[in-house]
């Protein structure tokens, strides 16, 4: 349709490195355990950038059935990940970053 | 609108609220950038041809993922007091380098040529008289169909997790447990001169 006017998969890439790399510098630097979350999602989502644009440059479908499984991937972790967040919320009320968390360090 | 222009609008956006995400004090606000990325996306999406899953993006992630986001952010109660001590020393440079190494090396990698050699033939994205969300399900229940069903098992054990998570345990929590000892250790040393009284 569009394909005379396509703009290159490398913006798209590059776009995508450097989501990726927002999502993974937030993840390693805050300590908020639900913006923890958030950075994880960033990261699933340039992955999907990603897997579009190389299933466009490569004219094949499969990279677009991927992305919906990255998609359940990420409910699921979500569901569960929150689920386990609660959980340490009830059990300790004034625990509130990643480094409170610490039983297993002993 | 050319597709050069929508993408450079959007791509700022998505990376601005991407900055937004890891740099607002409130989960809030992050949950509110995120909402900002994941539409930005979305378009994104849309200008690749890929119109089912800007779809699913705008419902799934926008509409199920940051509601449940939030949900627990006002469940929990907002949280601004995040200490800014890191127990690791040196670990927010630490982690800056892995980000601009991690960055540069994606780059490179994406401006290497990717299209060379022969191409797998799985159905093309944009087939001649039918359109995107044909063309996807058609892969997805031909081709992946085993992976398919394999989500849904991945499903169930994420709903029996959740549920097994979010049930109110009848072991004491912690804090309680803690209580529960001091009392019982009260409890005892008030009783042993009493129980020895009728001895002597």
């Amino acid at each position: 349709m569009i394909a005379a006017t396509h703009l290159s998969s490398t913006y798209y890439l590059t776009f995508a490195a450097i989501l990726f790399g927002i999502g993974a510098v937030g993840l390693l630097v805050r300590r908020n355990v639900l913006v923890m979350f958030m950075c994880v999602e960033l990261m699933l989502n340039a992955v999907n950038v990603t897997f579009v644009a190389f299933s466009r440059a490569l004219n094949d479908i499969s990279g677009q059935a991927i992305v919906f499984f990255v998609l359940v991937v990420a409910a699921a972790e979500v569901a569960i990940g929150l689920a386990i967040i609660v959980a340490i919320f009830r059990r300790r009320r004034n625990g509130a970053t990643a480094d409170d968390v610490d039983l297993l360090q002993g | 609108m050319p597709e050069a222009v929508l993408f450079f609008i959007f791509g700022a956006l998505a990376l601005a609220g991407a900055l937004g995400v890891v740099l607002m004090r409130n989960p809030v606000h992050s949950a509110l950038c995120l909402v900002g990325v994941l539409i930005s996306i979305a378009v994104l999406f849309v200008i690749q041809d890929a119109q089912l899953l800007a779809a699913v993006q705008v419902i799934v992630y926008a509409g199920a993922i940051v509601v449940l986001f939030l949900f627990v952010i006002m469940l929990l109660g907002v949280d601004r007091h995040e200490s800014l001590h890191d127990p690791v020393k040196s670990q927010r440079p630490l982690a800056i380098g892995v980000g601009v190494v991690s960055v540069a090396a994606f780059i490179v990698l994406g401006n290497a040529n990717w299209t060379s050699g022969d191409l797998a033939s799985r159905g093309v994205v944009s087939p001649a008289g039918t359109n995107n969300v044909k063309a996807v399900a058609d892969s997805l229940f031909t081709t992946f169909l085993w992976p398919f069903e394999l989500t849904a098992v991945l499903l169930v054990i994420a709903v029996i997790g959740g549920v097994v998570l979010a049930r109110r345990s009848h072991l004491p929590a912690r804090d309680e447990l803690h209580e529960l000892e001091e009392q019982d250790s009260e409890v005892q040393d008030s009783e042993v001169p009493d129980s020895e009284v009728p001895d002597s």
